[in-house]
């Protein structure tokens, strides 16, 4: 045994996975077929949270006058704006290599497959076995018969991420968190930007009430939506949606959803079970095959960085032989970087009666907070959902600025089981957008101040 | 040069089991193969050996605590003539070390200690890690927080631990009214666990027939005469082979239910249920059908023994594709069991006692003996259940057809 732990994939799962392991003292090798820190740092979270940080800026610049600042003249520089999030990214996968290297994880590149009993091959070469695998090669994205992408007309999020040129129009098919940040995207850069999303409503793993509340403002940006509707049918620079319409469609983006990187892997070669498109896990990562074990994107949803690195964790802890909680996914948070920004953890209103829970609910307006109308944000909502009978916070979510940063708040407040009586005895600073989290615990009550 | 002695895993399966005892006193010099500690599992008592030669500086975790994860140190052995009066506690795992200190209090409050001495907590009282949710629910439900075991971070009482308490009121008794609580042992709560499911989920059905024993009877006396000694068949042996005979003979019988498959067996691994003073196990007699009646009744007498002495290795119990259980010898005369899972069946066998019969259209008697199957509707039908049941009554009433 050359290794005590193969961690194939080097996103946010395996590397996180790979570096616990080191620090649990296991000898970790990691093998990467692209880029260490995977999609996430390279195709996916940080280079869009550049490219929207940019759109920002431009919004801010062009709205300046409002603040009382003169700007002439504010447009984008759309080529600089991505290399601007391509050196980010670089930048961060040259840290993720540095981090490894740290702790001692020999990394290897290239294309791992298992072979059975514990076997790996790195681009066809056999490695020396280790007493354990994880797999962490994470997602891609889903594609529709009819609405393949082929990289110009039809796009993946890795398409309009590198733009070579602003098109008239952007046709986004999914309104999921992917589908809304480039929607988002590239209306501020002008664009005109229609979103088609099957469900009956935008963002639909949110509370219904956000999902209101964010296509009501996504709607007087200019972006154009049709819930409930398919895309029929491709024009040479249109779209003919199921509802008849026919809607300018330059580029197309899919976005409606992702499939985990399950196949060429060699799992046919072990006990391991594929269902709905990810490898079947029990709470730990484990697979049916002994000394096997998957985490991330590619053991299923929610597909998001944060869970991927959990579970990482978790699963290297339980490698070691120590005994961690697995990750609990009603306390994992959901962000959507649009503007404005939507964020959640926990259960949706819809979800928590569902579960025959009496409950309070709290809200509170951007409108009636101090700083937000000092930042010229007043439009959102922080909503709070509890158990009537014990005081647990089942839920909460918010729309508006900041609400990604601001949700880890209760999102610590859930792992410590607070109630709302300690909610509402913690101090938030004024004046601040997080004094709205206490008034909406507040207004749950009946004992908001400031509505 | 200080060695942290850990918990040591006794199964690949087991993740924690009870410090029983301890052998050994803090400061007593221990050899290579000492036994220093009794580790207590969900079904057997093993011994922990010192595996290098010192002294038996430091205790951690005391004797009686339940619930001790695996590899958390447990004990500092010191070498011999070394300074062990301001020994460090290796840190194998802080997590562990936190949650076994939230153990030992608790095991003790349960025995009806006042004093929180011991690890972790010093001073006044101890002080009972709770979130505040655990605390407001536990008041509701009017249980006592310190009553109640930890599992968060560091031992804390979270709201999974009340729940906990609120579905098992008794472990949350005080001593009063009479009654005294007495903690479940691991065993109990796998036997527990164990066949809440198997009623819980399984579809039995039950058959029964009466078997007469008189052929049997002098069969066995005439072998027992014949071996002088050197063996002693019993009524159960008898029945062992008989059950394998059957198994054999109807293999549509012999299968276990599984979500995707059934799995055929084709070795008779008969599970004999054996009471010990901790509960019920079952050791297995290994391919029945190939074996004699004088192997037989040597093998269960071996297995019934170091099941009653706790000393049964996994693979001892583990496994089996049939399971008898005998109440006979109590004078029960017919009862039903529940299975084993994931076996499909279970035979429970009452007395065999003088019954008036009807031989040939007259009254006679007969020593009779009931029994009753348990059937797993999922993976064996009524019909399939009946022959198997038909010809275990056949080998019992001739039992030299066993031989065949």
């Amino acid at each position: 045994m050359d290794h005590d732990l193969i961690v194939i994939g080097g996103g946010p799962g395996g590397y996180v996975a790979a570096i616990r392991a080191a620090q649990l003292g296991m000898k970790t090798a990691l093998v990467e077929r692209a880029e260490l820190g995977g999609v996430c740092l390279n195709w996916g979270c940080i280079p869009t949270k550049a490219l929207l940080r940019s759109a920002e800026v431009l919004h801010l610049a062009q709205n300046a006058q409002a603040f009382g600042v003169n700007v002439q003249g504010a447009s984008h520089d759309l080529p600089k704006m991505v290399r601007r999030s391509r050196d980010i990214s670089a930048q961060l996968a040259g840290g993720i290599k540095h981090l490894l290297q740290k702790h001692k994880v020999e990394v290897r590149a290239g294309e791992a497959v298992l072979t059975g009993q514990g076997g790996v091959t790195v681009d066809g070469k056999a490695m020396p076995r280790a007493k354990n695998i994880i797999l962490a090669t994470g997602a891609r994205a889903r594609t529709l018969p009819g609405l393949e992408p082929d990289g110009k007309r039809i796009w993946t999020a890795q398409e309009a991420m590198t733009p070579k040129a602003l098109p008239k129009s952007l046709l986004v098919v999914g309104a999921g968190a992917i589908g809304i940040e480039f929607a988002s995207f590239y209306n501020a850069l002008g664009a005109k930007v229609t979103v088609v999303e099957l469900a009956d409503r935008i963002l639909p793993a949110e509370d219904a009430e956000i999902s209101v509340l964010a296509e009501k403002a996504f709607i007087s940006k200019g972006i154009n939506i049709f819930t409930k509707t398919k895309v029929e049918k491709l024009g040479k620079v249109t779209a003919t949606l199921s509802n008849g319409q026919e809607v300018d469609a330059e580029k197309v983006l899919l976005a409606v959803g992702i499939v985990g990187n399950t196949d060429g892997i060699g799992l046919e070669k072990t006990q391991a079970k594929v269902g709905k498109g990810h490898i079947v896990t029990g709470p730990l990562g484990e697979t049916g095959e002994p000394g096997l074990w998957a985490i991330g994107d590619v053991a299923g949803p929610p597909w998001l960085a944060h869970k991927a690195s959990h579970e990482g964790v978790a699963c290297a802890e339980a490698i070691a032989g120590l005994h961690p909680h697995p990750v609990d996914p009603l306390r994992i948070p959901g962000c959507t970087y649009a503007s404005p920004q939507v964020a959640s953890v926990g259960l949706s209103e819809q979800a928590a009666k569902d579960r025959g829970k009496s409950l309070k609910i709290g809200r509170f307006p951007f409108l009636a907070n101090g700083k937000a109308l000092a930042m010229g944000e007043a439009e959102g909502l922080v909503k709070t959902i509890f158990d009537a009978e014990t005081g647990e916070l089942l839920g909460a979510h918010m729309i508006g600025a900041e609400a990604t940063e601001m949700i880890q708040g209760f999102a610590v407040a859930m792992g410590l089981e607070t109630t709302e009586e300690d909610l509402m005895r913690t101090i938030f600073p004024h004046p601040t957008l997080s004094e709205m989290m206490h008034e909406s615990v507040l207004a749950a009550y009946g004992r908001a101040i400031h509505t | 040069m200080t060695t942290p002695i850990t918990m040591p895993a006794l199964s690949p399966t087991m993740t924690e089991g009870t410090l029983a005892r301890w052998l050994f006193e803090e400061g007593a010099a221990v050899a290579p193969g000492d036994v220093i500690a009794e580790i207590e599992t969900d079904k057997a008592t093993m011994e922990v050996e010192a595996v290098d030669e010192g002294v038996l500086a430091k205790i951690l975790v005391p004797g009686g605590t339940q619930g001790v994860a695996v590899g958390t140190v447990i004990a500092v052995l010191a070498e011999e003539g070394e300074d062990v009066s301001d020994i460090q506690v290796p840190v194998a795992d802080a997590q562990k070390e936190a949650a076994d200190a939230a153990q030992t209090p608790k095991a003790q409050v349960a025995q009806g200690g006042g004093a929180p001495a011991g690890s972790g907590a010093q001073g006044t009282g101890p002080r009972i890690p709770a979130s505040p949710l655990a605390r407001r629910i536990a008041g509701q439900k009017g249980l006592d927080i310190a009553q109640i075991a930890g599992t968060g971070p560091h031992g804390r009482v979270v709201k999974r631990d009340v729940e906990g308490a609120v579905a098992a009121p008794f472990a949350a008794a005080e001593v009063q009214h009479g009654t005294t609580t007495i903690p479940l042992t691991p065993m109990r709560r796998i036997i527990a666990q164990r066949l809440t499911e198997s009623k819980a989920t399984t579809p039995h059905f039950y058959l029964e027939a009466a078997c007469t024993l008189d052929a049997l009877l002098a069969a066995r006396a005439a072998l027992n005469a014949a071996a002088g000694g050197a063996y002693k068949i019993s009524v159960n042996d008898f029945l062992v082979k008989a059950v394998a005979a059957a198994l054999m003979a109807v293999p549509a019988a012999h299968v276990a239910w599984g979500e995707d498959a059934l799995t055929q067996f084709h070795s008779a691994d008969i599970a004999v249920a054996v009471a010990t003073p901790g509960g019920l196990i079952t050791p297995i007699v290994r391919a029945a059908q190939t074996k004699g009646l004088a192997a037989i009744a040597q093998e269960v007498q071996a297995l019934a023994a170091r099941a009653r002495a706790g000393s049964l290795k996994a693979q001892e119990y583990q496994g089996g594709s049939f399971t008898l259980s005998n109440l006979g010898m109590y004078g029960v005369e017919r009862f039903s069991a529940i299975i084993n899972p994931p076996q499909a069946l279970i035979l429970a066998v009452g007395a065999g006692e003088p019954r008036v019969v009807a031989v040939d259209g007259a009254p006679a008697v007969r020593t009779v003996m009931s029994v009753t199957l348990s059937a797993d509707h999922r993976a064996v039908d009524g019909a399939v259940a009946a022959q198997w049941l038909s010809a275990f009554k056949r080998f019992v009433e001739n039992p030299v057809e066993m031989l065949a």
